[in-house]
């Protein structure tokens, strides 16, 4: 995720201080991983430089001066640019988990069982997002919903494993 | 020609649907091919009585030898005497036969003249003879059987009929000569008031059978209409779906036809073996007439496609499934008020008819079916609007009247068959026991008294006292009074105008005659003047021809047969009058009565050998043996029996046949219910299941069932009695006649009941198979 | 060794049709107001293992108890009448009575166990606003959605508050939104009213609704509760 195009697109609604931006990117999109301010200080130098934003004026009401930004017409058109671009899908092509199986077949180990456990932990997550979805507003359904229909992907994989387990067997044998 | 094609296609799915469409197709064709068969039979009747009618009057007597006088003793000629009996409520008819000459006349179906002491036999009647069944007739027809009667010479197989020889028949003992057989005079039409009661039964039996094939042609609709939303989703339009169903529909139908065929052929070898109010007929009587057979291959495959199409026109076979319309449409009902009402303004203005003025039949039996098929219109209205105010109830009631409310177009269907059939049968039998009843009241005889009337024209010396006594001795009989009869007259000319005037002559002995009358002392040779008591007038009219120590005519034909010999005999003047005392059974007997010493029988031209007799009706066959008896007296003797109740039960058979008519159709439409209820709980096979799964009892769902057919039979059950009730009062009224019985259509509600428990308990079965968790599988 | 304070248990159940095994000892169990999923691939023997669990039928071997009783020493009348009163049922689709309106046939599980109609329908009336679903109580089943539908099937199969409910991929017939508004709906109601739910399923994310889950394969479960 580009945080960089996230912070431009929270500032197209007006100008904001750095504090703001990191409470508006929290509460709409960092349930799991809240953003250090150092991050967001490093980010909006950056967008400075590039002339994506401009600063709107300097607070010191007592405290350290706090910088209010502003976007830049460059910075609407970068935002928009990144909008329209679709996300390059995930191949998945790398799997952690179809090395394991291989792995456990050459090995002579069960990877049914394998299987079996990886498909409970899966289960277990899922629960564990399904309880939060019931409990959260309708942006923690959404994201919580992403995740489960990963989860539901993976989980049919391991389905579809275990029922082939057998020719698999054949194939990777020496 | 894209609809011919469509048409063709249709045909094609009914024929090769695979095993379920070849099960709709031969339940369809089954269904059809019933009533075809009921129809072809319907339609054979006519030629059926054409040619028992002709049979029976090529073994009628010639005109010609009917003739004034009769006809000359000849070669041919033959003298021959009604010999009908009856037996264990069956008529066996016969004559006894002399030949005159060396060439007999021989009637129909008999190929040489029975000598003496032989008979030809009908094939029933030998049969019945060789059975211990008929033991008891074979003592009154003791003839050895020496040739069977030929199908050409019976009215129907199961006639009981023969041809006895005699070498002691003479025209004095009852003989009549006869020249030739074949009668081609004409015979009566049907009476106006019988016209209409045929034409009543036609409409009463028939009308069900209409409707059955109706019902028939719907049979697996819902699975159709499944398979015609199939074909919605690959691109056929609206209009081709209803080709192809009409051409599924007449396939189905014209195998009925065919299968109406086959039934028609096969029954009609085995209709000789059934009897119907002691009547069957040859396999070749039913021969169905040309255009009503005509018509029903013709209309039956027409209708059905009609049918189709206006069952399709509620029911949008979409692409994505079957959209009923049925729920929304509201029966109206003015129209269908109209047709019934029709027919009663068609009866009402017709007016009354009476027995014997011709009248035109037709606006009777037009107003008739008016009020019958009038009923059945208004059949689906009345069920929908009963089913909507019903409510409440247990669990099982509610799946019911839901179910009517949701769809009562199928079971109003079905039962309208039953309001016509039972309506039709309840105006007919009302009709029938009004009739029937004041025949009764017009002979009014009392079978309290005596049962059996018997004559013979074998007059012998001792005939009367032999009688009497060969009866008195007869199994069963309590009392016998036998007399000689004749009447007599006074002899010499009277004035134009005025009557001859006669009186009757009874010749017993001393015993019998003073069971008849007050008469005292009596000796052989004694003569009496036997008065009426109360009746001055008819004293006085005896006693014009009882003139005491006169002559008195005793040949009774003298005056109208120029050629008569006249016998006279004097009445002692020395003859005493008394007055006439009840007889043993009641009756009053006057005229002139006289010991066998004073009148010698054997003198007299015309008389009749006469015995009343009454019996103990709890004496097993006491009819047979009384009979026998009378057969053993004088094989020419007549026996009639008194009571009312040969003619009560013809009455009785018509109603017995009707009943029978109207339970048949019932179970027909029975049939027909049964099938839709089966096909229904296949439909919901899986919803039984879900239900069985929340552990509902199989009664719920059973009794759930009875309901849904229960309700709309009682709703028919009472328009048709409302209805039936109703016709036949008018049409009694019309027929001047008055109500007697009110409460015949009980048997028939009976038979409803009957109908609702048949049909509910051979769908159980079916139900508890479904209900079977089977049906919750998936997999 | 049968889990502690279970309301509802199987020991080795076999059950074959024809020539093929549904089930080939499975054991199952769960606990007063648990939710349970059952999974597998179709054809796993899931539905037969529900069949057995309610009673509905018989297995070839093995126990099945319910509150301390064997269910096949039962008759069929008396495992009806435990239908009636201890258990709901709701299914994948064709379930509600369609000249039933949705109120009635809400109300016929009540009724069926002798609850007087004004009554049965009241206490119908309540749980189908708890599954949001009471302006459709003057419908008949065929004039609402399949979501609709499914709700008012939950409703039914909550209404009589039996001890168990058993469902039988009760969104399998719905869209993924419906379907988890139903199974929402369900587990909620389920939970507030204590009431056990055996959830038989392949989807997963139907089955991450339940507190935990059970695997049938081949007609053997594996139940992690239940150490064979």
């Amino acid at each position: 995720m580009s945080i960089g195009h996230t912070l431009l697109g929270l500032l197209e609604s007006g100008p904001r201080h750095g504090y703001d931006l990191k409470r508006a990117f929290d509460e709409k999109f960092g349930h799991d991983r809240p953003l250090h301010y150092g991050q967001v200080y490093a980010t909006m130098s950056r967008l400075l430089k590039n002339g994506l934003v401009e600063v709107d004026g300097v607070e010191t009401d007592g405290g350290p001066e706090r910088k209010r930004y502003a976007i830049t017409d460059a910075g609407i058109t970068d935002v928009a640019a990144w909008l329209a671009q679709p996300e390059k899908p995930e191949p998945y092509l790398q799997s952690t988990l179809y090395t394991k199986v291989v792995l456990a077949l050459l090995t002579g180990r069960d990877a049914a069982d394998l299987l079996d456990a990886q498909r409970s932990e899966h289960l277990r997550l899922m629960r564990i997002l399904t309880d939060r979805k019931r409990q959260g507003d309708l942006a923690d359904q959404l994201i919580c919903d992403h995740a489960l229909f990963h989860l539901e992907a993976d989980l049919r994989w391991l389905e579809l494993t275990s029922a082939r387990l057998g020719r698999l067997a054949e194939v990777v044998a020496p | 020609m894209t609809w011919l094609r469509d048409l063709g296609l249709g045909i094609r799915f009914a024929a090769a649907g695979g095993r379920e469409g070849w099960a709709r197709t031969a339940l369809t064709a089954v269904g059809v091919g019933l009533g075809v068969a009921m129809l072809l039979v319907a339609s054979s009747v006519p030629h059926l009585l054409e040619q028992r009618s002709l049979r029976d009057q090529a073994r009628e007597e010639a005109a010609v030898s009917r003739t004034e006088g009769g006809v000359p003793k000849s070669e041919t000629t033959v003298l021959r005497a009604g010999a009908a009996t009856v037996y264990r409520g069956r008529e066996v008819e016969g004559f006894l036969m002399r030949a005159e000459g060396s060439r007999p006349a021989l009637p129909p179906g008999v190929t040489a003249f029975p000598a003496p002491g032989e008979m030809a036999a009908s094939p029933a009647l030998r049969d019945l003879l060789a059975s211990p069944e008929g033991g008891l007739l074979k003592e009154r027809l003791p003839y050895g059987i020496t040739a069977t009667i030929a199908d050409e010479g019976l009215r129907s197989p199961g006639e009981l009929y023969f041809y006895a020889g005699s070498d002691s028949l003479t025209p004095a003992t009852g003989g009549h000569r006869l020249a030739a057989y074949g009668d081609d005079t004409p015979g009566t039409p049907l009476t106006p008031v019988l016209v209409v009661l045929v034409i009543l039964i036609c409409v009463v039996l028939l009308a069900p059978v209409a409707i059955f094939i109706a019902t028939a042609v719907r049979f697996g609709g819902d699975r159709r209409d499944r398979r015609l939303a199939a074909l919605r989703l690959i691109g056929t339009d609206i209009r081709t779906t209803r080709r192809i169903a009409a051409g599924e529909a007449l396939f189905g139908s014209l195998l009925g036809l065919l299968a109406g065929l086959v039934f028609f052929l096969v029954g009609r070898r085995f209709v000789g073996h059934i009897e119907v109010w002691n009547h069957s007929a040859f396999p070749s009587d039913l021969t169905p007439a040309a255009w009503p057979a005509a018509l029903i291959a013709v209309a039956v495959p027409l209708s059905a496609v009609l049918v189709t199409l206006v069952a399709m026109r509620s029911v949008t076979a979409e692409p994505l499934g079957v959209v009923r319309g049925s729920g929304i449409r509201r029966r109206r009902l003015w129209w269908r008020v109209l047709v019934p009402a029709l027919g009663l303004a068609v009866l009402g203005l017709t007016g009354r008819v009476d027995e014997f003025t011709p009248v035109d039949p037709y606006p009777i039996a037009v107003g008739a079916v008016l009020v019958l098929f009038g009923l059945a219109l208004l059949l689906p209205w009345l069920v929908e609007a009963c089913v909507n105010l019903l409510r409440g109830g247990p669990p099982s009631w509610q799946l019911a009247v839901r179910r009517l409310q949701l769809d009562s177009g199928a079971a109003s269907r079905a039962v309208s068959g039953i309001a016509v059939a039972v309506a039709g049968a309840v105006a007919l039998q009302m009709l029938f026991a009004a009739m029937g009843d004041e025949f009764k009241q017009i002979t009014g005889q009392d079978p309290a008294r005596a049962q059996f009337h018997t004559y013979s024209e074998t007059v012998g010396g001792d005939a009367a006292t032999r009688t009497i006594e060969a009866f008195r001795s007869t199994e069963g009989v309590e009392r016998v009074i036998g007399t000689v009869e004749t009447y007599v007259t006074r002899p010499g000319k009277v004035e134009e105008g005025e009557i001859t005037p006669t009186t009757s002559l009874s010749i017993g002995d001393c015993a019998t005659l003073k069971e008849l009358a007050e008469i005292g002392s009596c000796e052989e040779g004694d003569a009496f003047v036997v008065h009426p008591r109360n009746n001055k007038r008819m004293s006085d009219w005896m006693d014009e021809t009882a003139r005491k120590g006169k002559e008195i005519e005793l040949n009774p034909t003298i005056d109208s047969n120029p050629g008569a010999r006249s016998v006279r005999w004097t009445l002692p003047a020395d003859a005493r009058t008394v007055t006439a005392a009840p007889d043993p059974l009641g009756e009053e007997h006057w005229g002139i009565m006289a010991t066998v010493g004073a009148v010698d029988p054997r003198t007299l031209p015309a008389a009749r050998t006469v015995a009343q007799i009454k019996v103990d009706e709890d004496v097993k066959d006491v009819a047979e043996h009384v009979r026998n008896t009378a057969a053993r007296i004088d094989p020419a003797m007549r026996v009639a029996a008194l009571t009312s109740v040969t003619r009560d039960r013809q009455y009785e058979s018509v109603q017995t046949g009707l009943r029978f008519g109207a339970v048949a159709t019932l179970m027909l439409i029975a049939a027909s219910m049964l099938i839709s209820q089966m096909e229904q709980l296949r439909e919901r096979r899986r919803l039984l299941s879900v239900l069985v799964a929340f552990g509902t009892r199989r009664v719920t769902l059973g009794w759930s069932v009875l309901w849904q057919t229960a309700v709309p039979v009682v709703i028919s059950l009472l328009i048709a009695t409302a209805g039936g009730l109703g016709l036949g009062a008018v049409m009694t009224w019309m027929l001047a006649k008055t109500v007697t019985r009110w409460w015949l259509f009980l048997p028939l509600a009976g038979a409803g009941g009957a109908l609702v428990v048949a049909v509910t308990l051979l769908s159980l079965p079916l139900l508890w198979r479904l209900m079977r968790p089977d049906g919750l599988r998936t997999e | 060794m049968t889990p502690a304070g279970s309301l509802l248990e199987a020991h080795d159940l076999r059950k074959t049709y024809g020539p093929t095994p549904a089930l080939d000892g499975a054991s199952f169990s769960v606990h007063p107001g648990e939710v349970v999923a059952v999974m597998g691939p179709s054809g796993s023997g899931k539905s037969t293992l529900l069949h057995c669990l309610a009673g509905i039928i018989t297995p070839d071997s093995g126990t099945v108890t319910y509150g301390g009783r064997e269910l096949s020493a039962m008759s069929d009348a008396e495992r009806s009448a435990l239908r009636r009163s201890d258990f709901g049922f709701v299914f994948q689709f064709g379930q509600l009575v369609p000249e039933l309106t949705c109120v009635e046939n809400v109300a016929l599980p009540l009724r069926l166990n002798g609850v007087k109609r004004k009554q049965a329908e009241r206490t119908a009336l309540e749980w189908m606003e708890r599954l949001e679903v009471e302006d459709l109580a003057a419908q008949r089943p065929g004039e609402v959605s399949g979501g609709q539908g499914q709700r008012v099937a939950v409703a039914r199969a909550l209404a009589p508050s039996p001890k168990v409910v058993f469902a039988d991929e009760p969104t399998g017939a719905l869209d993924s939104l419906n379907g988890e508004r139903v199974m929402e709906l369900l587990t909620e109601s389920a939970r507030t009213a204590g009431t056990a739910v055996v959830l038989v399923t392949h989807e997963a994310r139907v089955a991450a609704y339940a507190d935990r889950d059970v695997v049938v394969r081949d007609g053997r479960s594996r139940d992690p509760e239940y150490a064979v």
